[in-house]
């Protein structure tokens, strides 16, 4: 995993459908730290998100990842866990994240992977049973199991919580912790408090925000 | 290369777990045949001298059919975004996707067919030719079908779209398929010509397909 | 006191009653097969215009029988789900499903086996032909439908309204196929008398098929019961595992 890795945004400008969303938000969110993004329905969390994952363009600004490598792709530095949870319900629990880990590469065997994201997950005990047997809640764990089932150092997480009940959300927290005391760095769009260690909090406002 | 075999493994045993795709492309295949006599008479000669035409097209309306699957699952959840961001880049996705179509469903029909031929009295000794020239067919099919999927995968009523889009572009698979098959049944002698144009038009759609579809999605993920 | 329909109704009983009568149904079903067999092969005579090829015809008529009686059975189990909600309905419009489909089948690759002979060809576009091909495609989208639709509930249902349209449906299209097929081609007047010395070989026949047709029903009836029991198991299953996780 690169060490100390920086997501830089300057003066970012986003516009959908003639609608200014963003204008000019710049921050820095630093590994070690959660970035935790709030703000009311409306404010630009998910457009963020998706802008800093590359899938909207910029109308203005920039978006960097520092130490730069010109070997990977931005993409490829970055989870993004959105709404959707990217699960196949005919196939199992452990195909699933199997599929994810092979599919999107490490240098450790995806075996290890994937028993490292069942297990943080508390998914061990489902591994067998297919997705379609699965509550709401336990389809989001497997959705974000995909984060440990591939090392990438960024996660951009978009309301990670939706469906999770309490012991599922504390496990997400230390998760995350465990990935921002690694070196890792977080973007987070949630309404409810996560109990994370180390966060920075972004408040985007109908004019934009600062950090 | 490990991960484009992962995805087209992956796409196959959903397909066979869904089961149902795969076997509404086979009925829908033997239904448009036998629902040929029935518009044509049951003169055997007549249908005889036209099975090898009746049996591309119902295999390019079967394929059609299931094209649209292709992407649309992976689009609806999300899965298809979260492939974007791999070291796998997207033409090899699209190319990994319509491989597993054509496994699935574009070698099925291929091998269905001679069983169709029987009901419309075509001639034996053209089976070898006519599964040949479907097997070798087919990958057009499915990379180019792959396109149309791609373009329509946001569009309202995709399906009949699909076809509209998509049909027009078969035309050259669909008249070296036949002339191929009506070498052998009609013994122009003119088969290997046709058969080597088939396989060159299945060749080009191997590059063409996944780069347009990959542009495609590509435009519709911004 | 309830009645006989309400006890078999309940699929405990009938899992009990089942696995009394399998056996001895199977039983049955293999002797009058047997028997039946050694009948067409040894004992009846070969015909005088279509030689020994007539044979085929002790397979061919009992599984187009049958083709229709287990159509009737979907049809028949299909409004009793509809109407009465019976909870064995449904498993039994399931399981008769692929079983008269693969009889259609057999109706169908057989009469093709018996016309290579008879007609030069393998297939002709003969109005009964094309009957029971029609049969197939309705058993085909029976299938299709039920496969289609993730929720099962719903999908026995949709797949009720299908089996019933097509049950309504059947007779006219019986009557255009034929129609279809005179205005083509004059009638060859296939209805030909089956002679005493074949009537009794094809009767002992289609008593096997029957009792082979219901052995499998009330399998694969019994397996869809308990595949039902082990999802609704592993289900509650998974969201005791999930309950015991959270806490």
């Amino acid at each position: 995993m690169t060490n100390s890795v920086q997501l830089i945004a300057e003066k970012l400008i986003i516009e959908r459908g003639g609608r200014t969303i963003l204008n000019d938000v710049s921050f820095t969110a630093g590994a070690g730290a959660t970035l935790l993004l709030t703000g009311a329905n409306g404010a630009g969390k998910t457009t963020l998100l998706r802008a800093l994952g590359g899938f909207l363009p910029l109308t203005g600004g920039t978006i960097r990842v520092t130490p730069a490598d010109d070997e990977t792709p931005r993409a490829e530095l970055i989870h993004t866990v959105g709404h959707s949870n990217a699960v196949k319900v005919h196939l199992t629990v452990r195909e699933n994240v199997m599929f994810w880990s092979r599919f999107l590469g490490g240098s450790v065997a995806a075996e290890d992977r994937t028993d490292r994201a069942l297990g943080a997950f508390a998914l061990r005990d489902l591994e067998d049973v297919p997705a379609s047997y699965l509550s709401a809640g336990q389809r989001r764990r497997l959705g974000l199991a995909r984060l440990l089932a591939a090392p990438r150092p960024i996660w951009l997480l978009d309301e990670p919580t939706v469906s999770l009940d309490a012991a599922s959300t504390e496990r997400l927290a230390r998760v995350i912790d465990q990935h921002t005391a690694t070196g890792g760095l977080v973007v987070a769009a949630t309404h409810l408090p996560l109990g994370l260690n180390n966060t920075r909090e972004l408040r985007l406002g109908v004019e934009g925000g600062r950090a | 290369m490990t991960r484009f075999w992962t995805l087209v493994r992956r796409d196959l045993t959903l397909a066979v777990r869904e089961g149902g795709a795969i076997g509404t492309a086979l009925g829908f295949f033997l239904l448009v045949v036998a629902l040929m006599p029935l518009g044509l008479g049951p003169d055997l000669n007549l249908l005889a001298r036209i099975a090898s035409g009746i049996l591309w097209i119902a295999l390019l309306l079967s394929a059609l059919l299931s094209l649209g699957r292709i992407f649309e699952s992976d689009s609806d959840d999300g899965a298809l975004e979260v492939m974007a961001t791999s070291s796998l880049p997207l033409e090899l996705v699209a190319a990994a996707k319509a491989t597993a179509h054509w496994i699935s469903t574009g070698i099925p029909l291929a091998l269905l067919a001679p069983m169709l031929g029987l009901l419309l009295n075509l001639d034996i000794a053209a089976y070898p030719a006519l599964i040949a020239t479907m097997l070798a067919g087919t990958p057009a099919v499915s990379f180019i079908g792959a396109i149309g999927a791609a373009l329509t995968l946001k569009a309202r009523r995709g399906g009949l779209l699909l076809a509209l889009v998509v049909l027009p572009l078969y035309i050259p698979t669909l008249i070296f398929g036949i002339s191929a098959v009506s070498a052998v049944t009609l013994q122009t002698g003119a088969f290997v010509s046709s058969f080597l144009i088939l396989i060159a038009l299945s060749l080009g759609s191997l590059v063409l397909g996944p780069l347009a579809a990959a542009a495609a999605l590509r435009i519709q993920m911004q | 006191m309830q009645t006989l329909t309400q006890r078999l109704a309940n699929p405990t009983r009938f899992m009990q009653l089942s696995g009394t009568l399998l056996p001895i149904v199977a039983g049955a079903a293999s002797v009058a097969i047997l028997y039946g067999l050694y009948l067409a092969f040894f004992v009846s005579p070969a015909d005088y215009q279509q030689g020994e090829t007539v044979r085929i015809m002790y397979i061919h008529v009992p599984s187009a029988w049958l083709a229709m009686m287990a159509y009737a059975l979907v049809a028949l189990s299909s409004f009793g789900l509809l109407v009465f909600r019976h909870p064995l309905a449904d498993v039994s419009a399931k399981a008769a499903v692929p079983i008269g489909a693969a009889f259609t089948f057999l109706a169908l690759f057989t009469g093709s086996l018996w016309g290579k002979p008879m007609w030069g060809t393998y297939w002709v576009w003969d109005a009964r032909l094309t009957s029971v091909l029609v049969l197939f495609f309705l058993y085909l989208g029976l299938m299709a439908l039920r496969s289609s639709l993730e929720d099962e509930n719903l999908a026995a249902k949709l797949t009720a309204v299908l089996a019933l349209v097509g049950v309504t449906l059947l007779p006219i299209i019986k009557f255009s196929v034929d129609w279809w097929n005179t205005l083509h081609q004059p009638s060859t007047g296939m209805t030909s008398t089956v002679d005493p010395s074949m009537r009794w070989p094809l009767l002992v026949m289609a008593i096997g098929f029957s009792l082979l047709f219901f052995a499998l029903h009330m399998k694969a009836m019994r397996n869809e019961v308990l595949r039902r029991r082990v999802k609704a198991l592993r289900l509650a299953d998974v969201a005791r595992r999930d309950a015991v996780a959270a806490e």
